[in-house]
């Protein structure tokens, strides 16, 4: 039983993290840069949500909030991409990954400023409820965190495998330079993959505001998502959400079965385990141009 | 211009499609097309021919806006389309199968073709095509849920040319085709292009390393060094033309000593 609570509670965990590695992934495919501030996407759209919900702020019931926290994080993104990332087309990558690091410094400390630096916890009508299963008592919060992670990766799965512009954001993020030759609006759906990245952010965000409390610096989470994404196997949306697992997993055990301060490094020694054994992640995506 | 009577010994075929005139694109600080003047006309297949670095793919990469000229212009159907952006060339009805295929590798056949479809919305009309495509590529019916990256080399250079026909495109720019065949699999490829031309009537512009190939199907053709035509003729003429025998076909001329002669001067220099 007690054994069975760690995974419930490791699987949510790891479901948070695989949604943000899930987000550094669409968008390194994409465009071949990294987005470090992908855990401030997180952590702006879990403010979001309760600036939008919260009596203390704008007071809009719950379910309304969600959608629109959602949404303004994917215009968000879009608008980040269009203004400002398109226009540094050309330069090396690695500028692209500082403005974003910056960018997540910039976010922390509006955040900061707007909803203040002391922990908050969102009122969402979920938080401390718990469900039954049995015997088995879980966290309404883990159950819903994990259901919600399964229909958004399902609904990912169907859009990027049956919608024409899900294939299309495929066919571009493996071969540029044919996708434009086919008339595809490559630059476009580049906005569009950091829409939907700012998106995916969003879900994780109020999803892991539903456990607990949350402020500004919660975005370093994404150093740890990073960590899962490059475990899975950097550029395969499956390896990011079963890094994610991963190291959700890893987590609850290795602190209730090792002395006390060594859970926080695991996922890093799995890293550099998995880097040193198989550097390309556990589901790399492979492929070589053929001549 | 020099050019202007050879341009006159083709003009009584099809109307003139698509007129680049005097176009002048960089590659970074290169110059790799000097005032390239051509006409394509309905129905033929144009070739141009040129050794690495000509500016043969520049051309081709120019007209379909992937790359913007500096000067000149390109006018298709007699409005200029210098400039535009891929996607409204596309929707124009121009279609580019680039050099060394570029599929894409992890998408499988079908969604291949359906991203050759993507700039249109006439879902019957694209699947017509797409049985027209499979009736010319009958291998790519057995492979079209297999991932474009495990096909053959010929196999993924059928798809690059039936994607591009699934924008069913009133002119397709063909980018080496033969690059990296087999002389065989060239041969079948260009019979292919041939009917495709001749059934479908599509009108191809056809860029070649491969002169003998390329000629044997060609109507017309030109010459290109160093960003310049240097030739321009049909293609029968230029296959008994002096010049490209030598530098294109590697038929040498051998003196009465039976030596061989290493410096031929070309006529053009």
């Amino acid at each position: 039983m007690d054994v069975l609570q760690l995974v419930v509670s490791g699987l949510a965990n790891g479901c948070v993290y695989g949604l943000i590695a899930l987000g550094f992934v669409l968008i390194y495919k994409a465009t071949e840069a990294v987005n470090f501030a992908q855990g401030d996407f997180m952590m702006l759209g879990a403010f979001l949500c309760l600036g939008f919900t919260n009596e203390a702020f704008l007071g809009l019931p719950f379910w309304l909030s969600v959608p629109l926290a959602i949404l303004a994080m994917g215009v968000f993104g879009y608008a980040l991409d269009a203004l400002v990332i398109r226009k540094m087309f050309g330069q090396p990558q690695v500028a692209v990954v500082i403005l974003t690091i910056a960018l997540g410094f910039v976010l922390r400390f509006l955040a900061g400023v707007i909803w203040g630096h002391q922990p908050v916890s969102l009122e969402s009508p979920i938080a401390g409820q718990d469900v039954r299963f049995g015997g088995l008592v879980l966290g309404m919060d883990e159950v819903t965190i994990i259901v919600v992670t399964v229909l958004l990766t399902g609904g990912l799965y169907f859009y990027f495998n049956s919608t024409r512009l899900g294939v299309a954001m495929q066919a571009s993020s493996q071969n540029q330079l044919a996708a434009y030759y086919m008339g595809i609006p490559v630059k476009r759906l580049n906005s569009l993959i950091w829409a939907l990245a700012g998106m995916v952010a969003a879900v994780a965000g109020i999803l892991y505001a539903s456990k607990g409390s949350i402020e500004p610096s919660m975005g370093l989470l994404g150093i740890k998502a990073f960590a899962a994404a490059v475990i899975g196997g950097f550029g395969s949306l499956p390896g990011a959400l079963l890094g994610g697992l991963i190291v959700g997993l890893i987590e609850p055990f290795a602190g209730r079965y090792m002395p006390s301060g060594y859970s926080q490094i695991m996922p890093y020694l799995l890293l550099f385990l998995i880097l040193i054994v198989r550097p390309h992640g556990i589901l790399a995506q492979y492929h070589s141009k053929k001549v | 211009m020099m050019l202007a009577p050879n341009l006159e010994r083709n003009a009584d075929a099809g109307a003139v499609v698509l007129a680049v005139r005097n176009l002048e694109s960089f590659y970074g600080p290169i110059m790799a097309i000097r005032g390239v003047s051509l006409d394509v006309r309905e129905g033929q297949i144009v070739t141009v021919l040129g050794a690495n670095g000509a500016g043969k793919t520049t051309l081709l990469k120019t007209i379909s806006g992937v790359m913007n000229p500096e000067k000149g212009e390109i006018l298709y159907n007699g409005k200029n389309i210098a400039g535009s952006e891929p996607d409204a060339v596309v929707r124009a009805g121009i279609a580019h199968v680039p050099e060394g295929r570029e599929v894409f590798p992890l998408l499988t056949v079908e969604e291949n073709l359906m991203m050759g479809a993507y700039t249109r919305r006439d879902a019957d009309g694209v699947r017509e095509d797409r049985e027209m495509v499979f009736s010319y590529f009958p291998i790519l019916k057995e492979r079209a849920r297999q991932a474009a990256g495990t096909l053959s080399g010929g196999q993924q250079q059928m798809l690059a040319i039936a994607r591009g026909l699934m924008a069913r495109p009133k002119l397709m720019l063909l980018d080496e085709p033969s690059l990296g065949l087999s002389p065989l699999l060239t041969k079948e490829i260009f019979g292919i292009v041939r009917r495709l031309n001749r059934e479908q009537k599509v009108t191809m512009m056809l860029v070649e390393q491969n002169a003998m190939v390329a000629l044997e199907v060609a109507d017309y053709g030109y010459v290109m060094e160093l960003g310049r035509i240097v030739m321009a003729d049909s293609a029968e003429r230029l296959l008994q033309s002096k010049d490209v025998q030598e530098f294109y076909l590697g038929v040498k001329e051998e003196t009465q000593r039976g030596q061989k002669r290493w410096k031929q001067k070309k006529t053009w220099r």
